[in-house]
Formats: structure tokens, sequence, C-alpha cells
């Protein structure tokens, strides 16, 4: 491949290609953690305003990719009576938020062995009998940080539409912040969590391909195959990989 | 200059880009590139280990200095134990979860302890699928052949065969537990090309593969009561004085008590060691990814293997600021997405292995063709908006909604505008060396996913990190469980800590770091 060494970008450092300090100096903003005032830099996500202002974090930080939901938080940002809930690996402070990071919720999960289920779209209602109760306040669906239907996906497990809810938990965290605002005491998170697994686990299609190749390699087809490669010596090996497309 | 104004090129050369075919590298160029520019041959950066199993060993100095390091339990510590198990499994990730179920229907008793919560790892972040070879052009053979190549031939042929030919079973599993692979029309699972693969081979639940694996077994963990300690870090493995594994001292992280768990064996799923921040490296990994089992391992006497070589994942984010270090994932690439530098020119086939494409991007960079963000960060693009382009509006919003939802959140719209990237640490190579089953050299004690080495050889290829959780998870746990059925818990001791601090005391300068890490120190100490 030809590459052309000739254009360099003009106020080019080499030296910093990797370096992870700022270069600029950082405008400051006052946030409010838990009640109490600190200056932390503009934009910075709300987990590393924590760290700046000198607090261990060790329940409340997970993956710091957006994936695990441990960092769930409560924030309100300037003059805003409304209280918003968001992941706090992945949202930027601004000047006058005020957050605080929510405790785990003894939230109630059912005790299920997926396999043994005769009827699931039944069983839902012994194992969450709540999850028909349903108020349709929409709490659920406005603390998702996610930006899932919430309540929508449970009236759609109430009516047996397993795929649907699996279709739209596909994006859950499972930070739980649906949970605590339920005014008739259902975890969405988890009846979804068990509809999707239901749908995967007992009305979806067996796959036929997979189930062929299970049994090739079970038959042993693959034996003569593998007596020529793994007797090969380094050089023939090498060979062999290197002619790979 | 505005980022805005730069990627200006990107759109207005892409056009030309689409109609250009790029090779891979020829294999002495290849190597050259990697020599040259793959953070793996920067010398300063690596250190002999001074003593121990690898003495005279070279590994990053990040790495050596918790080897070499001090353990925090006292040689005096009671070592009465608060629980008593068949099998303990250190870790609550992809590996930790599997060993943890495999175990116990293998009918052994299982505490699992994990430092974070159940399922807080790097698995829950695994966006680009799962490898396993079930088309009828493809085989486990080409698998292993693939992986070979993708290693640099240095991977160990045993597990590797086991890894792809134990895959599809694998994937029986996890759709029996209810895992939502995609489909084909006609009901077959739907396979994705990976970076480095020459077949379709990716099983995929969107780009939330890992995700969706996680919820479900973490979620059947709890259904099978499976005997749970969150919050509870191991520190230190006992022995019986002759080398066999007998248990471990964990540390309960909400009172900081050390307490003691025996344990006829024990499995060691803690991940790897994206927040040691190699050379300076933003890392992809999860807040835990301290290494644990290394250190832990080392101390015990068990061999280490491969620990020179990391992998630094292409495509991490450079900006938003609050992104630094975020995977974007390979499926972007495997889909078409081209890499592009500052003058608009593509420089590499996207689809080579990771550790040619992060070369090669490393390469752009250094000799300026990168891009500068105005906090300093450096990088090139990734033409994201391509895919939309070539496979109709709303592409990347159906295959990559976790990506395009990552970058909303800061205002940036992934499928108009291109984003910026630089290579990650991602993945560390090497680690334990086990056997088929999992073991490690000290006897009774197992290693299973990361923390492990010697499947992956040099370079591990996309897709490849989910499978090996599974697969060895899965043998660690039933291997451990059925040995549990014949024998008896061994002496609880700390005689092999006495011997490791003896050999330390000979050599300048080692015990000065305590090990393991558990956690990276982020906490500003001064205003």
């Amino acid at each position: 491949m030809v590459v052309n060494k000739s254009m360099e970008l003009k106020g080019f450092d080499k030296s910093v290609a990797i370096d992870q300090e700022e270069i600029l100096r950082p405008k400051m903003v006052t946030v409010e953690i838990a009640g109490k005032k600190y200056e932390v830099p503009e934009g910075i996500t709300v987990i590393k305003a924590l760290w700046y202002s000198g607090q261990e974090v060790i329940r409340g930080a997970g993956c710091l990719g957006g994936y695990c939901g441990a960092c769930a938080t409560y924030y309100r940002t300037k003059d805003d009576p409304k209280v918003r809930t968001c992941l706090a690996c992945s949202t930027a402070v601004e000047d006058g938020m005020s957050f605080t990071m929510v405790p785990p919720f003894p939230a109630r999960k059912a005790i299920y062995q997926m396999a043994e289920l005769k009827d699931p779209k039944q069983d839902l209602f012994n194992l969450y009998p709540e999850a028909p109760l349903c108020r349709n306040c929409n709490a659920c669906t406005e603390a998702c940080p996610q930006g899932i239907d919430v309540r929508d996906g449970v009236w759609k497990a109430v009516f047996g539409d397993f795929k649907g809810v699996s279709e739209m938990f596909m994006d859950c965290v499972m930070c739980g912040l649906c949970v605590p605002v339920c005014i008739a005491d259902i975890a969405p998170n988890l009846v979804a969590l068990y509809a999707s697994r239901a749908q995967g686990a007992h009305f979806s299609e067996k796959p036929k391909r997979l189930h062929e190749r299970i049994d090739e390699i079970e038959k042993g087809s693959y034996k003569s195959e593998w007596d020529r490669i793994l007797t090969m010596d380094e050089q023939q090996l090498k060979d062999v990989c290197a002619a790979i497309k | 200059m505005q980022l805005q104004a730069l990627q200006e090129l990107v759109h207005k050369s892409r056009d030309a880009r689409r109609k250009q075919t790029l090779t891979k590298f020829p294999a002495d160029e290849r190597d050259q590139l990697i020599k040259k520019y793959h953070p793996d041959y920067r010398e300063n950066a690596y250190r002999p280990i001074k003593f121990g199993p690898n003495a005279g060993e070279l590994t990053v100095r990040e790495l050596a200095a918790l080897l070499e390091g001090d353990s925090p339990v006292p040689a005096d510590l009671d070592l009465t134990p608060a629980y008593s198990t068949d099998v303990l499994v250190v870790g609550g990730g992809g590996a930790g979860c599997a060993a943890a179920l495999h175990a116990h229907a293998h009918g052994a008793k299982v505490l699992l302890a994990t430092k974070l919560r159940l399922g807080d790892s790097n698995t829950v972040m695994a966006q680009g699928g799962i490898q396993v070879a079930i088309t009828s052009e493809d085989s486990p053979v080409q698998h292993f052949l693939d992986t070979l190549k993708g290693g640099h031939m240095q991977n160990d042929h045993q597990l590797l065969k086991t890894m792809v030919e134990e895959g599809p079973s694998i994937a029986k599993w996890l759709l029996d537990l209810g895992v939502l692979f995609d489909r084909d029309p006609d009901g077959n699972l739907h396979v994705k090309k990976g970076g480095g693969s020459s077949k379709p081979r990716l099983l995929t639940c969107s780009d939330y593969t890992g995700l969706e694996i996680m919820r479900v077994l973490k979620d059947e963990v709890l259904n099978k009561k499976i005997q749970l300690l969150e919050f509870s870090a191991a520190v230190e493995l006992l022995s019986d004085g002759s080398g066999n594994c007998t248990g471990a001292v964990l540390q309960d992280l909400d009172n900081k008590r050390l307490f003691v768990v025996a344990a006829k064996t024990v499995i060691l799923a803690t991940g790897g060691i994206g927040r040691l921040h190699i050379q300076g490296f933003p890392t992809s990994n999860h807040y835990g990814a301290t290494g644990d089992a290394l250190p832990m391992s080392y101390r015990i006497g068990a061999k280490l293997l491969q620990i020179d070589t990391f992998q630094y994942h292409p495509t991490g984010a450079v900006h938003p600021e609050q992104l630094v270090g975020a995977l974007v994932t390979e499926g972007i690439r495997s889909e078409g997405g081209h890499l592009v530098n500052a003058k608009g020119e593509r420089f590499v086939n996207e689809l080579d292995t990771r550790d040619v494409v992060s070369s090669s991007i490393i390469r752009e960079c250094e000799e300026g063709r990168g891009v500068r963000t105005t906090t300093g960060r450096i990088g090139v693009w990734l033409d994201t908006p391509l895919l939309d382009v070539e496979s109709g509006a709303g592409t990347l919003e159906k295959h990559f909604p976790a990506m395009v939802r990552q970058y909303k959140r800061y205002g940036l719209d992934i499928t108009k505008d291109p984003v910026l990237i630089y290579p990650t640490l991602h993945y560390q190579n090497g680690g334990v060396q086990i056997d088929v089953n999992g073991e490690s050299g000290a006897h009774n004690l197992f290693v299973a996913g990361e923390a492990s080495g010697g499947l992956h050889g040099r370079n591990r290829l996309m897709g490849n990190s989910l499978l090996d959780l599974m697969v060895y998870g899965k043998r660690a746990g039933s291997t451990t469980a059925e040995r549990a059925k014949s024998m008896t818990h061994g002496k609880l001791t700390l005689e092999h800590l006495k011997r490791f601090r003896a050999e330390a005391h000979k050599h300048h300068g080692a015990l000065a770091t305590q090990s393991p890490m558990l956690f990276p120190d982020y906490v500003r100490k001064e205003s």
C-alpha cells in the first residue's frame, strides 16, 4: 500500500500522541452532590465529578460504559423542579446541577426454572402477580435512562406479547430505576427479563443448522481434517494459515 | 480548526473511497508495521520480572509491580473459615457465572464472590458477538485456523481446538436459557463476519450481545440460588503447604474486614487488566478490570503465559471527552465502515486483525495524518454515515442502537457525522497458564476467561472472548464439581505467602506495591 508521507498537520506534536492530560484549562462549574457544593470541570461525567470532589465510589461504579446500570443517579438541573434519572458514567455535568447516586432497591425477583415452565405466559401471573395491576401512571417510562417505553412493555408482557417485550427491552441495562417509582410495586425490568427469556427458551424456533453442526461434531465428522491439521509441522501449519483469504 | 470543519473531508472523499478496494498487507509488511507501531513493541514500557515462576521474563512495568507486590494479608491472620464450600468462584462476569452454573449443575456446593455486583464485568459490554462455526461453508477447523493465524501461530492448540469444537453446543446452551441471538428469516442463527475471520461466524444480539448473555446468566445464577457474596474481593489464596490451593482470603469492601473461605477448589474468573492503564492508554474495560488473578496466582506458584502482549482495540472513542476510551464496536467495520485519515484517505483494510489495524492507526497519527481535538487528543475518522449510504437509511440505528445512543447522549449523531477514534487498551491476550479443564499450575486452582492465557496467542480475534468465557467457565465448573465429590477440604495455611515474601526480600524494590489492586485510584487527592 502506498502511504503519502509528505503532508504534516500544522502544530502537530508527536510526543503527545497518547497523552491523557487535558491541554486546555477546563472551565469550572458548581454542582451539588448529595447536598454539598463542589467546583468541578465543566462537561466531565457525573461519576468523574464524584472522583474529582474526592469521593471514593465502589457501590455505584461498574462498566463505566453505559451497559451495566450500576451508576443509576437522580439529578436536577439549575432552577428546574423536575428530578430526572441518568447513568452517572454517561452523563455530563453542567453548572447548577444537583445529583445523588441511587442506592440498591430491594425489589423482589421471582425464582423460576426456565426449562420446566409449562405455560410461561400464564405462569407470569403466578411469578409476578403484581404485573397486571399497572395503573398507567407512566412513571417507569419517565424514569428509564435508556428511553424504553417501560409501561407499554409491562402491558405487552401481561397480554402475552413476549416477542414485543424482548425487542423493546434489548436495550435494558437493569439499572432498576423503573422499580422504586412504581405505585403498583411492579419491577418492570424483572418482568421484562422473564418475558424475554421465555421468548427465547419457549417461543423461538430451534435453529436447524446449529443442531446439524452439533451432530456432525459429535459424530466425529471433522476427525480426518483435525488429524491432517494437528499432525502438520510448524511451517506447514503456517503456510496453511498464510493462505487463508 | 473545529472538528466539524475537519470532518468535511470525510464526507467529500466518501464516494471515491467506496470504489476503492484495499488489500491486506503482505506478511512481511504487516510484521514490520506491528514491530514499529504496536504498543507491545515499545521496549521502555517493559522490564523483566525479578523473581517467581516467570522470573526474567518481560512484562509491562505496571503488571511487574503487581506481580512482585505484597499481599494485604498479615502472616498471622486467623484462618478459621467464615464459609466452607466445594467450589469457590471468584468473579461475577461471564466466565464466573458460567463456571458457577455448571458446577452447580454437577451437584457441587458453589459460592460465587465478586468485588462489585453480580454481572459487573467486561462481558456486559461485549458488542461484537460470539464466534461459533455453524454455516455449511464454515467448520470448527476453519475457526481454529483463523484464530491461529490471528494469534500469530502462538495459540495453545489443545485449548483452541476444545474451544472451537464446543462452540456450537455452548450456543445451544445459551439459546435454551433464553438468550435471543439474531435470526435469519428462515429461523437459523444469523452470522456476521468479524475482523480476522475468513467466514461469517459471529452470533449477535444486535450490538448488545454481552449485555444479553450477562442478563440471562445473572438471572440464572439467582434462580439456582447459588450462594452469592457481592462487594467481596479475593485478596489472597490459601494453600495446604504443599502447593495445593485450599481456599481464599476475601475482603468485605463495605467494612474492609478480611474473611476466609475454605474451598476444595477455587476458580478465578476475575477478568483482565485494562484499568492498569498500561502505557497510559485509556481503556474500554470496566471499573474492576485490574487483573486480580495474576498476582494471586503468581504468589501461590502458578506460571503465567504471554503476559507481554495486550490487545489495543483499534476503535476507542477520542471525542467527546466523556467517551474517551469507550469502545466503538468492530461491527461497524464488519459492515463496511472505513477508517479515514486527516487527508480523507483510507490506509488499512479495516477487517484486518486488531493488532494490524491498531498499529496502522498509530502510524497515521505519529506520521502526522491524525486529527487533533481541542482537548489535545488525536485520532482518525471512522466513517459511520457510510453504512447508511451503503445499506440504506436506518441501518446504523437498527444494527448499532447502543452505539447511536451512546453518542446521542452528548449531542453527536453518528448516522450523519463520522467519529474520531484511537486504539484503546482492551484485552489481556495472555494470563495464567491452564490446561484443557482450566486448571493452573497450582493444583485445585482453576482460572477461566480473560484471566487465563494461551488460548488466544498474541492477538485475540473478535468474538472469541465470549466463547472462551462460556467454554472454559463450563469446563472449569464441571471439572471442579466432579473433583469435589471425591475429596475433602485441605489444610488452610499461608505457607506459599511466607515463601513468596521471603523470596521477595532478596530483591530490591519488591513488595513496594500492594496487590491485587482491586480498583484504579481515580479519586483526586487535593483541591
